[in-house]
């Protein structure tokens, strides 16, 4: 057992992990941030990204001794300390952008880093930038919506009854 | 107007602060003081017989509590099926035992053998590693006709073949069709694969079992869809536990598609050894294990041969089908190819005679189940392909051979010659208004923009019904089913006025707590946000069927519908005592109860205090409280139907298809949702490109799995799949439930592949390539390729 630490989302976490132990399972178990989720083993879904030292990790393929001293958001630094949702979350949530919700967490931390790096991306740009991350619900169709709409362009409204 | 709140308003859905900000409540997210973890040996082989299965060693090492096998669950039962099947010669199918872990023989890779029970996950998995396992390869049978050969390898020794049943329907009809066949003025026929699917919601399955010896009760944690069906299923026939002593729990569901219906074996196994250890047992699946555990989907090879008159008018259908069962019989497994399929075989169409018959068989192979849309899908595909077909090789328009055969909208009540009477629905409408949706009158000149680029363009029409909000229980009861379908609701009203709604529907992405709300305060004239829709305990709602089928609303929603109908009656006395009138003269608008014809109001929060602290009431007449439930069960399944059409350009040289355009143009009776029912299209749409263009299943003549990953099973991505224009406003209302609903849960997985491949055909016929009758799914570029070039 190895003693690491690390800031996740702006407080330092000590802890023992073996060698083998990935860095999503010490946010997991060890922290208790069950936000960010395992949807596969072949580092492929996305689900479990995070970001490290300011780059989009999927964090089931890092091992958490590789994190040691480094900097790390989960989805749970994303919204505001009193609760308030980020840009991103706040389009989600405007634009139907989730359904499960078990992919949302990685969404959400690849869609804000995409805006980050490309605040104005075209939807081209957004649905390549997604490759990453599976979602098995919504077809995309929102997720996109709702990405365009958090980087302020213009978006056709939610579905309303006739 | 669009309505900002209540029936019909996108009300923006509540659940979704606590999945963006990762404080949802998943079953992997739960952990027990004193947890302990579960894996699960698996077979590595299709078909084999173990020689040797020796624990010993394992069992010594660090941290191992128990290492099960099945000689540790002699007195439990299997897993249990919960449709029989009675085949066209009047006998029960062939039902195997499916054991909690393997009996001998192992009979797909997959197949759990043994449970090792251990303080930490790695020592669990190592001490997997360290059991002694000697199994025999048997020969694997793995290709549905071979499977049904005369002497061919058995899946299980102790039945006669490997055939589950054979089943025709309507059989009486069996020798009209043959002969109006024969005397038909064209027949148009078509083989086609209805390919294998792996449903993969993208949480994977966990179970965490949990005894308490102190109250002697049992605790199951669980990814369900329906988590009393649970409780029912591994409760009565495989533990024996009754219901007072088992609770099943299922959080939040992170998606199911129908795989998270079933009973798993790991579900019973974590349970039961949860006593045995004395601990909480926690059991996570990897997806590596998902691919070889959860049930899969579709698998269906059939013929279908459609007959018309000289007018062009349908005059009778016939299909062959085989359909996969894999090893085992999974919980709805066999209703799947008959009843859920052949009743849909009259399509919209006004055809006369429909004559199906289903072979199902066993293989070495996961078991296959429901998934999204489970037959309906399988029956729409082969009809509407066959329909397209039909068009082309009698020369006229695809949109006008529907339109002439469809029922008109007068025509309903419909009774169709597959036993189900269609209450509503206008197939003329929506086909029109799909068309309008994509300019069919101009599509020519899109075509020659596309060929002047070099793409042969094309455009793929398809018209589905569904038969949904599942279902009439003596219906289901005479056809095999062994459970009820209908579904209750526990409203209760607080002393200050809030509602809590305890559902027997379980919402996994559907977002029920938002659209169920919108139903009970726009009923009383409330805020959204007094109601509480709680769900996935079975100690909260009486009894549940659960979430499958498109049911939620028109089945759970129209059991909550009537709890909150008994509701407001009862209130309405309160209010009539309170106000001094008749009960028949009180009112009940925007949350105030009003005596007509006079300025006499009471709140709704006034009344429901009254009810709890009953100091001035009626207790002579009236109990004190406010609490109701009941239970629906509906008079006839609802049947949404809708056009759906793709257009697409196709890459001669290399085969590739690029969607240009999907449209669904739907008619789903009343809508609670927008927002929310448009989702649902968007994903059903999603999987059904999938499954068209991406998706397939392949196991090797070992039956060894090979697309057993993302790596190698295609998921539709982000850039997979384009924008969808979606529409609902062709409304014909459900006559037979209060909300005059019909379900939109699995439409878009059932119209979206027969309109993709009609496309993709269609411009390989515009492009000259004729010889291209049929594609198989997935239509990916080698197929479409090797389609064109091998003349």
């Amino acid at each position: 057992m190895t003693k690491i630490t690390m800031t996740v989302n702006g407080k330092s976490y000590s802890g023992e992990v073996e060698g083998r132990t990935l860095l999503v399972n010490f946010l997991r178990e060890t922290l208790s941030l069950t936000g960010t989720h395992v949807g596969c083993d072949t580092s492929q879904c996305g689900a479990c990204t995070v970001h490290v030292n300011g780059q989009n990790v999927k964090s089931c393929t890092m091992f958490a001794i590789e994190a040691d001293g480094a900097d790390v958001t989960t989805v749970e630094g994303i919204a505001a300390p009193d609760g308030t949702l980020s840009t991103v979350q706040q389009a989600f949530q405007d634009y139907h952008g989730l359904q499960c919700g078990f992919c949302t967490p990685g969404m959400i931390m690849t869609a804000t880093k995409l805006l980050e790096n490309n605040p104005k991306p075209t939807e081209h740009e957004v649905r390549e930038y997604l490759e990453g991350n599976i979602c098995r619900c919504t077809g995309y169709h929102n997720i996109v919506k709702a990405i365009m709409a958090a980087s302020g362009q213009e978006v056709t409204p939610v579905a309303a009854a006739e | 107007m669009p309505k900002d709140s209540g029936i019909g308003a996108s009300s923006k859905r509540r659940e979704d602060v606590r999945f963006l900000t990762g404080v949802g409540n998943y079953t992997d997210d739960i952990n027990m003081h004193g947890q302990t973890y579960a894996y699960f040996l698996r077979s590595e082989v299709a078909h084999g017989k173990i020689n040797n299965l020796d624990i010993a060693d394992a069992s010594a090492m660090p941290g191992v509590l128990k290492i099960f096998t099945a000689d540790d669950l002699t007195a439990a039962g299997g897993v249990p099926c919960g449709w029989q099947v009675t085949d066209r010669f009047g006998n029960p199918m062939q039902e195997p035992k499916h054991p909690i872990l393997a009996e001998g023989k192992v009979r797909h890779v997959g197949d759990p053998i043994a449970c090792v029970v251990a303080e930490t996950l790695e020592q669990a998995r190592d001490a997997a590693e360290a059991i002694e396992l000697d199994i025999e390869e048997l020969e694997a049978v793995i290709d549905m006709k071979a499977a049904l050969n005369d002497g061919a390898t058995k899946v299980h020794d102790d039945l006669d073949n490997n055939l589950c049943y054979d089943w025709g329907f309507v059989e009486e009809n069996r020798d009209a069709v043959d002969e109006a066949i024969k005397n038909a003025h064209h027949v148009t026929t078509l083989e086609l694969t209805n390919n294998r699917l792996v449903p993969n919601p993208m949480e994977p399955r966990v179970a965490i079992g949990d005894y308490s010896r102190g109250k002697d009760e049992y605790t199951l944690y669980t990814t369900s869809q329906n988590p009393h069906v649970i409780r029912l299923l591994m409760g009565a026939f495989v533990l024996s536990i009754p219901e007072h002593k088992l609770r099943v729990v299922a959080p939040d569901v992170g998606g199911g598609f129908g795989s998270k219906i079933y009973h798993y074996a790991e579900e019973a196994m974590v349970t039961f050894a949860s006593k045995v250890v004395n601990r909480p047992v926690k059991w996570t699946c990897s997806r590596s294990e998902a691919f070889v555990s959860d049930a899969h989907g579709r698998d269906h090879v059939t013929k279908i041969e459609l007959a018309m008159d000289e007018n062009h008018m349908f005059t009778a259908v016939r299909t062959e089908t085989y359909a996969n069962m894999g090893a085992y019989l999974s919980t709805f497994a066999p209703s799947i190819p008959t009843w859920l399929h052949g009743t849909l075989m009259a399509g919209n169409y006004k055809t006369p005679l429909v004559y199906v018959n289903v072979k199902a068989v066993f293989t070495n192979t996961v078991p296959v189940d429901a998934y999204r849309g489970a037959g309906r899908p399988e029956a729409t595909y082969q009809l509407e392909r066959v329909v397209d077909k039909a068009a082309r090789e009698l020369g006229v328009d695809p949109a006008e051979l529907r339109r002439k055969n469809f029922i008109k909208p007068e025509e309903f009540p419909y009774q169709t010659p597959v036993a189900v009477v269609y209450d509503t629905g206008n197939y003329h409408a929506t086909l029109d208004k799909g068309l309008e949706m994509v300019d069919y009158a101009n599509f020519d000149k899109r075509v020659a923009e596309s060929k002047a680029r070099g793409k042969l363009r094309g455009l793929g029409i398809a018209h589905f019904i569904e038969a949904c909000g599942i279902a009439p229980s003596n219906l289901v009861g005479q056809l095999g089913a062994r459970a009820g379908l209908y579904e209750s609701a526990t409203v209760r009203v607080n002393a200050t006025g809030g509602l809590v709604v305890m559902t027997g529907s379980h919402s996994h992405g559907q977002g029920h707590e938002t659209s169920f709300a919108q139903v009970v305060a726009d009923m009383i004239g409330i805020d959204e946000n007094m109601v509480e829709i709680v769900h996935g305990d079975t100690n909260n709602a009486p009894m549940g069927m659960g979430t499958y089928g498109s049911r939620s609303i028109a089945v759970g929603g129209s059991a909550m519908v009537r709890a909150t109908e008994k509701i407001i009656a009862k209130a309405k006395k309160v209010a009539s005592h309170l106000l001094e009138a008749s009960e028949g003269d009180i009112e009940l608008k925007d949350g105030a109860f009003s005596v007509a014809g006079t300025d006499k109001s009471i709140t709704w929060g006034e009344v429901c205090l009254a009810a709890y602290v009953p100091h001035n009431y009626p207790l002579e007449d009236l109990e004190p409280g406010l609490e109701e439930t009941a239970f629906y069960d509906p008079s006839n399944f609802t049947y949404p139907s809708g056009a759906y059409i793709c257009e697409v350009e196709v890459d001669e040289e290399t085969g590739k298809v690029d969607i240009l355009g999907f449209t669904a143009a739907d008619d789903f009776g009343n809508v609670i949702n927008p927002m929310i029912v448009e989702g649902q299209v968007h994903g059903g749409v999603a999987q059904g490109i999938g499954q068209a263009m991406l998706e397939n299943t392949v196991y090797d003549e070992n039956g060894q799995l090979l697309t057993g990953s993302y790596m190698d099973y295609a998921m539709p991505r982000a850039a997979d799949v384009p924008n969808f224009s979606v529409d609902h406003s062709c409304v014909t209302p459900c006559t037979h439930n209060p909300l005059g609903v019909k379900g939109c849960g699995e439409a878009g997985a059932i119209g979206s592949p027969p309109a993709v491949v009609n496309a993709v055909i269609d411009a390989l016929h515009r492009g000259g390539h004729t010889h291209v009758e049929h594609i198989d799914m997935p239509v990916s570029p080698a197929r479409v390729w090797a389609a064109i070039n091998n003349k």
